[in-house]
This record gives structure tokens, sequence and C-alpha cells, in this order.
């Protein structure tokens, strides 16, 4: 007799079909601007202004990924600074929630609850809601028009849900380890940096990770209010000026967005276990 | 005592740094919002005290009309948002080769930059050349070309269904989670007791997928109600204001006509129902969580 669970998960054959068709009409959703866009970057300009409209492209090439670089001039410049933003919200936020997460998951005071709490909410407030008080802040700091007036406002919008998930992960560390470190002697301060960061190393990584796609991902809103020189532009703006203008090469458009994705696609492809664990946990209250 | 008294100053050490940040990043503006909504604040160097001047100014008919074009605008993406997530999961979440493989190519609109992802849709929705008016024709659909971005009614539905799809990742995978916690031996006693696969998704999955299903679309709301990359870049709030929301309508004010002190009235009315939208979402999470144990 075979296990209840093999045979629960036995399908009929039509039951398989049912399946997969359904699977291809949700992934066609998910997936057809990108299959477009692909198929745009290899259409020749003059096949892409003709009717009827075609879906695939009749001598198609890669040129447009080589014309690009002279078309979009900075593009280059972009693909770096959207990298160079990322990187620096990534470490100004993981220095500040490490030790933050640390102390909500391990010691009791006041207010703790209420505060976890208010970190949370920060989340249901975009940038946009802001915008006219960081504009000033920005100001008044003087950092408009530099890296500085997107990477500040972008960490704080990060660190909640930062916090939230790397305070589970702790969670999950047996509190035997800090009581034995304590009971020998230790400071709080050495049990933080010589136990409990090499064991959360594996949740600090997707906390990294994440905090990292997170700022890759929205570089629109600060980046298109707080700075207008195009040397600090990332990607999505320097794109999105281009993008604008009357004539738009298209398909030099689509072949330098794939580019410009080709390092999010990677870590989706090497982390994507990851990933979906931390993209959740935010959401997920524990 | 004096050891757990210097637990607790280590505590507040630790979080200071980011309490500090989040408090003058994201506190103080929110603070300062409202006080400027009572100011003619704008580029000139003197800022006047006007009371409830600006309030005055945008209650009106176009401001109602706002209010209302977000609430529909947010209720249809959310819904859909919700509809396709749920079923995406339940065909993602069925026991058949290849599984891993499609969960992972649900994850991109939610990876890439969001702007990219939303040049796509801008092309797509081109009406001469475009994917979407192209292959409406040639199935006979449509007869002539269909610029979906230049007319209100067609470009509001293109812009919900834009943020459908970015949203649609996050709902999946999130329904998805849910849906494997659920206790595989209910599935087994059903199953002994001879219940078929459709009737045990409706009597087991979709009850014990409420609360997740409740908790999913109260964030969807909110992160729904902020949206403004999608718009802002497809049609900039047009044709004719009719993909006005409020976040875009703020923008607009405060960013495109310098109006900061008028822009701040309105930013205020989004904080308002925001704050109307974390309540119910704490309540409702917490009763949840309560009604767990």
């Amino acid at each position: 007799m075979k296990e209840p669970q093999q045979l629960i998960n036995r399908y009929k054959w039509y039951e398989i079909v049912g399946i997969y068709c359904g699977i291809f009409v949700f992934l066609s959703f998910v997936l057809s601007p990108f299959v477009e866009g692909f198929l745009v970057s290899l259409k020749p300009l003059s096949q892409l202004f003709s009717s009827p409209y075609r879906f695939i492209p009749e001598n198609g090439s890669f040129a447009a990924y080589r014309t690009m670089w002279e078309s979009v001039p900075g593009f280059g410049r972009y693909i770096f600074n959207s990298f160079f933003i990322s990187s620096i919200v990534t470490a100004v936020v993981l220095a500040m929630v490490v030790p933050a997460a640390y102390a909500f998951a391990r010691f009791e005071f006041k207010g703790r609850g209420t505060l976890l709490g208010a970190f949370l909410a920060v989340n249901m407030f975009s940038g946009a809601v802001l915008l006219i008080p960081l504009f000033r802040l920005m100001r008044s700091f003087g950092v408009l028009n530099t890296y500085f007036a997107m990477i500040v406002p972008g960490v704080a919008f990060l660190i909640p849900s930062a916090i939230w998930l790397l305070r589970t992960y702790i969670m999950r560390i047996p509190r035997e380890l800090d009581e034995a470190a304590y009971v020998d002697g230790a400071s709080h301060f050495y049990t933080l940096r010589r136990v409990i960061l090499p064991i959360a190393m594996p949740g600090i990584t997707v906390v990294a990770i994440t905090t990292f796609i997170g700022s890759y991902a929205q570089q629109f809103i600060f980046a298109l209010t707080f700075n207008a020189k195009s040397e600090y532009m990332p990607l999505p703006v320097g794109l999105y000026a281009y993008f604008g203008r009357q004539e738009v090469i298209w398909n030099e458009l689509m072949a330098a967005s794939f580019v410009g994705i080709a390092p999010a696609m990677i870590v989706i492809f090497f982390l994507q276990r990851y990933l979906v664990s931390g993209l959740t946990a935010g959401a997920v209250k524990q | 005592m004096h050891a757990r008294r210097s637990a607790v100053i280590f505590a507040w050490l630790l979080l200071a740094p980011a309490l500090l940040y989040v408090l003058t990043i994201v506190a103080y503006p929110l603070v300062d919002t409202f006080i400027l909504s009572f100011t003619d604040a704008s580029l000139k160097k003197v800022t006047n005290w006007v009371g409830w001047e600006n309030y005055d100014k945008i209650f009106n008919a176009t401001f109602a009309e706002v209010i209302t074009r977000t609430f529909v605008w947010t209720f249809f993406s959310v819904s859909i948002k919700m509809l396709i997530g749920t079923f995406g999961a339940s065909m993602l979440n069925a026991a058949v080769p290849g599984r891993a493989l499609f969960r992972v190519l649900t994850m991109p609109p939610w990876i890439v930059p969001m702007a990219i992802g939303i040049f796509m849709w801008g092309w797509m929705y081109n009406g001469q050349f475009g994917m979407i008016s192209g292959l409406l024709q040639r199935a006979g659909v449509v007869d002539g070309p269909v610029a979906f971005l230049a007319q209100g009614s067609t470009a509001f539905w293109a812009t919900v269904i834009t943020d459908v799809w970015i949203g649609v990742p996050m709902v999946t995978l999130y329904m998805l989670a849910a849906m494997q916690s659920i206790p595989q031996d209910l599935y087994e006693a059903a199953w002994t007791d001879g219940a078929g696969r459709f009737y045990r998704f409706r009597r087991i999955t979709l009850p014990l997928l409420v609360p997740a299903m409740i908790t999913m679309s109260m964030l969807s709301l909110i992160s729904t109600f902020n949206s403004f990359d999608i718009i802002w870049i497809l049609t900039q709030g047009g044709p004719n204001g009719e993909t006005t929301t409020m976040i875009i309508d703020t923008y607009r004010t405060a960013i495109g006509s310098k109006k900061y002190g008028e822009g701040a009235a309105r930013a205020v009315m989004i904080c308002i129902f925001l704050s109307i939208f974390c309540l119910c979402y704490f309540r409702v999470t917490s009763r949840l969580s309560a009604g767990e144990k």
C-alpha cells in the first residue's frame, strides 16, 4: 500500500492538463511583457513601426544592444549608479538593523510592542506622501542633486521590514547560547558580536539580499524628485528621461531595459529560495 | 536588579540609531506635512500662516472626484490582484513536475526595477504598433488601432492592469506559503472519507485561507493606495486627469506647481486615509492571531 500522501497527489490526466493550462494562462500574464519586450529589442525600427502588427521578429538581430551604448550616452553610468546607491543603502540599513533587531528579539523593555508596531507602520507611508517635507529636509541638509538625496530617504523606508525579518530570525536562535555566554561573564556587546552575529549570518545575508533588491527596484520617486543631475541618475530614472523624448527608439530602450534587469534576474535564479522567505516575511506577523 | 537595568539601557542603545533615523526621515516629515498644510509655503522666501485656507481651497468637486477615483482604482486593482494571485497560487500548489521552475517564473515583475516593467507595458499599450492593440485587431475584436493610454476609460483600466501585474507575484507567493502551511493530515482525513479534490479545495483550503486573504488584501490595499510610479510613467495622471489619483494629484500640486502648502493639505488627506487603513490592519491582524491561540 502506498502512502496516502502519494495517492492524494496522484492526478487524473484531465486534471494534469487543466493544471498546466491554468499555469500557462497565469504565467502568460506574468511574463508577456518580458517576452514582448525582448522581441521588440530584436526587431529593427522599420519593422517595429509598421502595420500590421507582427509578434515574431523577421530578420531580428542584436544590433540594438550595440547601438544603445551610443544613443543612451550615460547608460553605463546609470547602471553603476544603481549598483552604487543600492550597495550603500544596504550597508547603512544593515548597520542600523542588526543591533535593533537583536534588541527587539532578546531584551524586555517597556514599549517594545508599541515600538515594533510603529516601525511596521512606517511601511504604510510611502515616500510619495512625505515628498514635500522630505524635499525641504534634503534641501536644508544641502544634499539635493547628490547621491545622498537618493540614499538617505531610501534607507528609512527599508529599515522596518529589515528589522522585522531579522528579529524573527534571531528569535529562532536558542536563548541558552546567550545565557551561557552571559554566565561566563561576557558583556552584552561581546555576546552580540561573538555569539549572535556568527549564528545569525544566514539571516543577515537574506536581509542584505532583500534590501539590495528592494533598493534596486524602487529607485524612482526620490531620484526623480531630489536629483536633476544626469551623472547621478540611477537606471530607472535615466531611462525614463530617455523614454520621455518625442521619438522613442523602442528597440534600444527595450535592449537597455534587459541589460538593466539582468542583475536582478541572475539574483532570482540563484537565490530564489531565500527571496521568497525574505520578501514575504515583512508581511507575515509572527 | 542592577543587571536588568543595564540590559534595558543596552537595548535602547542598540535601538537608538535606527530609531533616530526613522524619526528624522519619516516622523518629522509627517509632522511637517501637517504644519505646512496650514501655510502658503512655496518657492517664495516668506511663508505665512493661512489657517484652513488650503483645506477650503481643495474641498471642491474636482477633489471629491479624485478621491472617488482613487478608491475605485484601488478597489479594482486589489480585487483583481487577489483573484489572480489566489488562482495562481492554487495552480502552483499542485504537485506537478516543473512547479519549482514555475514558482521562479512568477517573480520577475516583483524583482525587476518597477519603472522598467512599466516601460514594457507602455509599449504594449501603444495604439499604432503595440502588442495588445495589434493582437486585438488580428483577432478582429476591434477594427482600427486602439491607443489605450490616450482615452480616459481605457487609460484607467490600463493603469489598473499594470498595477495588478506588479502586485500579483507578492500575492501569489504569499497565498502559496499560506496554502502550504495548512496541515496535510486534514487533507488525508478528508481523502480517507472519500472527498474529491474540488470538494477538499472548497471545504479545507479556501476556509483556512481566509485569514491570509484578509491580511494580504489589507497590505495590498495600503501599497496600492500609495502607488505612484505606474500612473506617473504611463499617463502622468492624464488624459484630462482621468487617471489622477490622490498621490498623483499631490505630486502635481506640490512638485509640479510648487504649491507646497496646498500640496501638504492634500498629503494630509492621504495620511488620514492611510492611518484608517493602518488601524484596521493592526486590529484585524491582532484579532486573527488572537483567534489562532
